[in-house]
């Protein structure tokens, strides 16, 4: 496939390991935001490649992940009320709630329907008219222009049986408040090379001034991923603290115009919680006052379902890359795919299931030496 | 169907959620470490045969001084017709590749099946009529069966379940025990094909694809890989829901050796990378139903991959892989970029992703 | 996050203004995909997309340049680099 196979060389690969090898002189502790990078970082065996001076931590870009235990709990209360249809990405499903998750309610007779795009959810409802259909919108800023389309087409068609549960969220508050912690060991950062796509990367150069630490965009194939690696540990070693963009085919500073104001059309910034590290200011999406009717929170009345988090689950260390999955007690024993405490370890570019799947902390015999 | 409204969820103190034991989910049956669970906790336990425990996709059974080879399957795939294929041809082609992996000469299959009141009569002869072309091409006979009808609403249409029986040649001796570090790890052709047409005519991942199942009697191909390779031939073993890394995860695990395959050896259609890209599966997990993974030793390897190749089942067929004495049951990939990961079961459904 | 694929666009749809629609082709898989936030696409680009919308137009320059990079790190570094793989 062209714009992929290029940029999965094994020529090129073993190339980047050994540049690498011959910059970094000290030890670096770097952040990849998104889910996806971590995924690919581990499924190629990037990793492996790197020079053992440089640590990677791996963060909450896992939309999946750091959805409350609450909303899925509510998203599993709509899904149950009678003629309803919740529409969902397939992400989503297993991911634990309270008590159980979309699958098990699925497999309980409530109508869940996993789809690709949330256009499918508008067609559905035109398609079911005598069914409402709920959207179930999580993601990044990479997915809620699709999501303020899909609001936008359906008022366009006036349809009245087509709500959301919204809980999409930003990453740059997230970053922020990772950057500012105390315990903060995080010295360069791998930003999400789609969510910068529709944002651009202006965001990020107060950031990168404030706390003095140099950013690097990247996209998701092994030369993107060892690119950005590259360009950042340049900075590291040269003490420089830019925002640099490894992704230009698809990215650029000011991002995709046309989609940000979609998004400042229909949805209003607000405080979110984030599963496993609490409320963070502004980092969240809500539909606009006027938009209303479509708020499927409102419409269904499941606001006051409320959940704490349990307490074994350490997906919120996890998430702030304070620890690495096999430190977790219930890593690989009472927490596996098949029956996960917490959200890391069940979706499919949590970190936790991505150690557990392409490691299960031990590392293979006959690996290439870095 | 309306759904009685759900109570909103109590806050709980207990952290750990509803343990999977507790009911049948649909990752039980994927083929992944769910199904695995299931075997071992309800079905082995249970039936406590030794030639059951060997988990081969059929049962070898003495009789006299012949051995019959017995397998079985169902098939539940919707929707019922997809390109290249149906639930009847599957039924066939199924069960008739379950014997030949263990190295027998399919004769005779039964078909018991599962009617839902209201499936039109046209689907149901259109079926049984694609049974039976299928049945021709594989060389075997429908000999006996049943017929059930459920209400309206209990049965998803139709469901089928074939047994088949299948007599194995004296010289040939195929099973997981006979595997050996230095195999040559041999596929006849491109993966994922199946998987990917069935998905691409289910309702909510509407894409056009060119991909066709690879759903075909892998009886002729077999006896030519036999023929060539001999007692070089080790082990058998069709790749069906779960995909190829599943197939030689359970093959290494009952074979007690270790393997490693080459991930850019393994051939995938354009096509098929293209569904799997978009949809975030990987190809090495999704269903073939036309394919057979072999274990060959390295003195036979070329000669069998060269009778696999001269047929039209086989033209792509490439060596993707070597058995190790490594770890026993440990599976590796060599990535497309030279590193070692670890390739292990899935836990359940493999669902299309967003992230 | 945020599986973003690259496919080509086959043909345009713009009969809705406010929703033009492109038939997107991803090595022979052909989709149909939102082109709303791409809207200078044309027949034969390259779009990256994500849930069913392209979110940009891939920039076959930057691209050329994205794989140049490691030439230029080796150069500088006064490495030897082996004979292009491609």
């Amino acid at each position: 496939m062209k714009y992929v196979d290029e940029y999965r060389g094994q020529a090129e690969a073993q190339r980047y390991a050994r540049a690498l090898s011959r910059i970094t002189t000290r030890p670096w502790s770097v952040m990849e935001i998104c889910g996806g990078q971590t995924h690919n970082l581990l499924k190629f065996g990037i990793d492996q490649l790197l020079p053992d001076e440089l640590s990677l931590i791996h963060g909450p870009g896992c939309p999946v992940c750091v959805t409350p235990i609450e909303t899925i709990d509510r998203a599993i209360a709509i899904a149950g009320r009678p003629s309803v249809t919740l529409a969902s990405f397939g992400d989503m499903l297993r991911v634990p709630g309270s008590s159980t998750d979309l699958l098990r309610a699925k497999a309980s007779g409530a109508d869940v329907r996993i789809v690709y795009s949330p256009l499918d959810a508008v067609q559905l409802a035109v398609r079911t008219p005598d069914r409402h259909v709920v959207f179930f919108a999580v993601g990044f800023e990479t997915t809620a222009p699709a999501t303020a389309m899909a609001v936008s087409r359906a008022r366009q068609l006036g349809l009245t049986n087509f709500s959301l549960l919204v809980a999409h969220v930003l990453v740059p508050p997230a970053l922020e408040a990772l950057l500012s912690a105390a315990d903060n060991v995080i010295q360069g950062v791998l930003a999400a090379g789609h969510v910068c796509t529709v944002m651009g990367t202006w965001q990020y150069e107060p950031l990168a001034e404030r706390h003095r630490v140099p950013i690097v965009v990247t996209g998701f194939e092994p030369v993107d991923l060892l690119q950005g690696l590259h360009m950042l540990v340049t900075q590291l070693e040269a003490g420089r603290s830019e925002v640099l963009n490894q992704y230009a085919r698809s990215v650029t500073r000011d991002g995709n115009q046309p989609a940000q104001r979609r998004l400042t059309d229909v949805f209003d910034v607000c405080d979110r919680h984030w599963r496993g590290i609490g409320s963070i200011e502004k980092s969240g999406l809500r539909l606009r006052p006027e938009l209303s009717e479509f708020d499927a929170e409102q419409r269904f009345d499941v606001a006051a379902i409320r959940a704490p988090e349990p307490a074994v689950c350490i997906a919120g260390e996890i998430l702030r890359g304070a620890k690495k999955p096999p430190a977790c007690s219930a890593f690989g024993t009472t927490c596996t795919p098949e029956r996960p405490l917490g959200a890391p370890m069940v979706s499919s570019e949590g970190a936790c299931a991505a150690y557990y799947r392409y490691r299960k902390g031990t590392r293979p015999t006959g690996s290439p030496p870095a | 169907m309306p759904n009685p409204p759900a109570k909103p969820s109590p806050t709980l103190v207990c952290p750990v959620p509803l343990p999977a034991g507790a009911a049948v989910q649909l990752g039980h049956g994927s083929g992944g470490r769910l199904s695995q669970q299931l075997l071992g906790d309800v079905f082995l336990s249970t039936f406590d045969d030794p030639e059951l425990a060997t988990l081969k996709d059929g049962a070898v059974l003495p009789i006299g001084s012949s051995r019959l080879a017995l397998s079985t399957d169902s098939f539940v795939v919707h929707p019922l017709f997809f390109p290249g294929g149906d639930i009847g041809s599957l039924a066939v082609h199924g069960t008739v590749n379950d014997l030949c992996m263990c190295g027998a000469r399919p004769i005779a299959l039964s078909a018991g099946f599962i009617l839902e009141e209201g499936l039109p009569l046209h689907t149901l002869k259109q079926v049984v009529a694609s049974m039976q072309r299928a049945a021709v091409e594989a060389g075997v006979r429908v000999v006996t069966g049943d017929t059930k009808v459920v209400e309206h609403g209990k049965g998803d249409g139709l469901y089928i379940n074939t047994a088949g029986v299948g007599v194995i040649p004296e010289e040939v001796q195929v099973a997981p025990n006979r595997a050996r570090p230095g195999d040559r790890v041999l596929i006849n052709g491109p993966i994922g094909e199946h998987g990917i047409a069935v998905l691409s005519v289910r309702e909510g991942l509407a894409f056009e694809s060119p991909i066709v199942s690879d759903c075909a009697s892998l009886v002729d191909l077999v006896a030519r890989m036999l023929a060539a390779g001999g007692e070089g031939v080790h082990v058998l073993r069709d790749p069906t829901r779960g995909g190829v890394a599943t197939a030689v995860y359970e093959l290494a695990a009952s074979a007690r050796v270790g393997v490693t395959l080459n991930e850019r050896a393994i051939p995938v259609a354009d096509a098929v990378h293209g569904a799997c890209e978009l949809l975030g599966l990987d190809p090495l997990y999704v269903a073939n139903e036309g394919k057979v993974v072999a274990w060959v030793d390295p003195s036979r390897a070329e000669a069998v991959l060269e009778a696999m190749r001269a047929h039209p089942l086989g033209a792509q067929a490439a060596i993707i892989g070597e058995v190790t004495a490594g770890p026993p049951g440990e599976v590796y990939l060599r990535s497309s970029i030279g590193s070692l990961r670890v390739l292990d079961l899935l836990s359940g459904e493999q669902l299309p992703r967003i992230c | 996050m945020c599986l973003g694929v690259p496919g080509q666009v086959l043909a345009i749809d713009d009969a809705n203004p406010d929703f033009p629609m492109g038939r997107v082709s991803f090595g022979g898989v052909v989709q149909e995909v939102c082109l709303a936030y791409t809207p200078d696409t044309q027949v034969g680009d390259y779009v990256i997309v994500h849930v069913g919308f392209a979110i940009s137009r891939l920039d076959e320059a930057e691209a050329k340049q994205t794989l140049e990079y490691l030439e230029q790190i080796e150069a500088l570094a006064n490495e030897p680099s082996p004979p292009s793989s491609r």
